[in-house]
């Protein structure tokens, strides 16, 4: 299997967007920000077949159009965060966007077939060449490179925005800061599990990862560590069982993650593990949801 | 097109009504605009968008798994929809959704949902096209059968909302005081949850999956920015979305691009148009900023 060159650009590209999206997977549901991840990955969507139509690269219209609205979105909002009803009309408007590029695609490009679209939303990861599976890589690299130099920062912003503030972080230079990454992690995992799909790999991970371990470096590791394993065992699993795709059968092993972190985690609890009574022992995540509304 | 455009606007529209399929077109649009502005103006309220965005993507793997198996997509959006909106529903603290945790849990089911719906498209070959509509909708399509189930889920939401209208619209405002006072607040969330998914199944047929949502979220967020007042922001939303549908069919009707995509630029440009308009007045200080709820 690993003796075709497919699979081999396969593996290079989807471990180093693994890391990239468990990483930056971890921070938005730690910051309570999964649904603009959810905006963005179809606004990539938009931004790739606006590329196609205009006879551009494809992967240009991802990275510009998606880091482009992630800051403005940000720019919209509250102290680089933006509110649910801007995101969902700016996005909703998007897609729809998308779907008139994509008749334009369709009907004037001679190159043109109906697949593209199909293949932007979920994703083609088989299809990536030597070249651009490189490409891929570096910029994923870099990325997480660049996440986990302002762990600690973000970290302290995303858990307590005020005191942070106080402090002296700069709270909303970091939040655009970060909803840039998002945007480009959003645009790399397109090419491997497709538009539509990049929430599972932000998010599952993430969650599972937040309900194994209650320290925050930690559990950011390990999100990332679940990432790159469902993109292993996912292509692996594509390879073997051929009708299915890739995209799917990686979102599935993620999912898997979530479910048996989940439960785990309240058989765990059940058994009486020691939890600290002051709740100290809580994970970061929860604490940030069960704040009540209004604070921070 | 085999039709031309001309200014005579009653004669374009007689035109085009002189075919069946754009009548239930219309009709099937219009029950849907209906269903949108009002659900859509309590999801709104409610801040649950993510969970609304959850439930309208989900109709499309529940479309692709029928058409595979060789069912009307309608029930597979319906089925889907509402087991989605049980599967969030059961999740714990709903009404937060959308916040942390849970949010990882509803994008997971997304996700995975989505990943099915892949599945499902490539285990029925040769379905390319079809993928297409189920994404981002036709209204060529559209029977009169149709219709007639269109009809019945649209009775069935507006009476059960109808019901619980006033208790909902209290718990959605103020959760804790509306507990205090009695208002069984999770099953009304429960309650809701599956009214929205069968709105957002019914809305898939027109618009498609991925479009549903701006059907949802944009007439009600733009009455809001007119009206804190919840009877005529239900009032002012329900005319909004009538008016994007309409106008989306008219002009997808003479143009080669989807519906989809004018029902979601035409709303989009009413959101845009009030949002500045609202910002003027607030600038002139002529009115007092209406108060979000």
């Amino acid at each position: 299997m690993f003796a075709q060159p497919f699979i081999q650009h396969a593996y290079l590209a989807g471990t180093a967007i693994g890391v990239a999206a468990g990483l930056v997977g971890y921070f938005l549901v730690l910051r309570a920000q999964v649904f603009t991840a959810d905006a963005l990955s179809h606004v990539a969507f938009t931004g790739a077949l606006a590329a196609l139509a205009a006879g551009l690269d494809a992967r240009l219209g991802l990275f510009v159009v998606t880091v482009a609205v992630a800051v403005g979105m940000g720019a919209l909002g509250r102290r680089g965060r933006p509110d649910d009803v801007v995101i969902g009309g700016v996005f909703a408007w998007l897609l729809g966007l998308g779907v008139f590029f994509l008749t334009i695609y369709t009907s004037t490009r001679s190159g043109g077939n109906g697949s593209a679209g199909v293949s932007v939303l979920f994703g083609s990861v088989f299809g990536l060449s030597g070249g651009r599976a490189a490409v891929t890589a570096i910029i994923a690299v870099a990325v997480s490179l660049i996440v986990v130099a302002i762990a600690r920062p973000l970290l302290f912003a995303s858990l307590d925005e005020t005191v942070a503030a106080a402090r002296g972080v700069p709270v909303r230079l970091l939040g655009l800061g970060f909803l840039a990454l998002v945007g480009v992690t959003a645009a790399e995992a397109t090419q491997v599990v497709g538009a539509l799909l990049i929430l599972g790999l932000l998010a599952a991970p993430a969650g599972a990862a937040a309900r194994l371990t209650t320290r925050p470096l930690r559990a950011l590791g390990l999100s990332a560590a679940i990432a790159v394993a469902s993109v292993w065992l996912g292509i692996w699993a594509s390879y073997a069982l051929s009708p299915a795709p890739p995209s799917f059968t990686i979102l599935a092993v993620a999912t898997l993650a979530y479910a048996g972190a989940a439960t785990y985690d309240r058989l765990r609890r059940r058994a009486g593990a020691p939890v600290r009574p002051d709740g100290a022992g809580g994970s970061p995540v929860r604490a940030v949801a069960e704040k009540p509304a209004g604070v921070g | 097109m085999n039709v031309g455009f001309s200014w005579n606007l009653v004669d374009d529209i007689r035109q085009m009504w002189s075919l069946q399929s754009m009548v239930s077109a219309f009709r099937a649009g219009t029950i849907v605009a209906v269903l949108g502005g009002l659900v859509g103006w309590f999801m709104v309220v409610r801040k649950q968008s993510f969970a609304g965005h959850t439930l309208a993507v989900v109709g499309f793997p529940g479309a692709a798994a029928a058409v595979w198996l060789g069912f009307g997509a309608g029930f597979g959006y319906l089925g889907f929809c509402l087991v989605a909106a049980l599967v969030i529903a059961a999740l714990p603290t709903q009404g937060q959704a959308g916040y942390g945790e849970e949010s990882a849990v509803v994008g997971t089911t997304q996700a995975f949902a989505l990943g099915a719906g892949a599945l499902f498209v490539a285990l029925y070959k040769g379905f390319l096209n079809g993928t297409n509509a189920l994404l981002f909708g036709t209204f060529l399509g559209i029977t009169s059968d149709q219709v007639l189930l269109l009809a019945a889920v649209a009775a069935v939401v507006l009476i059960v909302l109808a019901v619980v209208g006033r208790p909902l619209l209290f718990a959605s405002i103020d959760r804790d005081v509306a507990r205090a006072n009695g208002v069984p607040v999770r099953l009304l969330g429960v309650v809701f949850l599956v009214l929205l998914g069968a709105t957002a199944a019914a809305v898939s047929q027109i618009t498609g999956s991925l479009l549903v949502f701006a059907l949802l979220v944009l007439p009600p967020a733009t009455a809001q920015l007119i009206t804190a007042r919840p009877a005529r922001g239900l009032v002012l939303s329900v005319v909004l979305a009538l008016v994007s549908v309409w106008v989306a069919l008219f002009i997808a009707y003479y143009s080669p691009y989807p519906v989809g995509f004018w029902l979601t630029t035409v709303a989009f440009g009413l959101y845009l148009l009030t949002a500045g308009l609202s910002l003027a007045a607030r600038r002139m200080g002529r009115r007092p900023v209406p108060v979000r709820v």
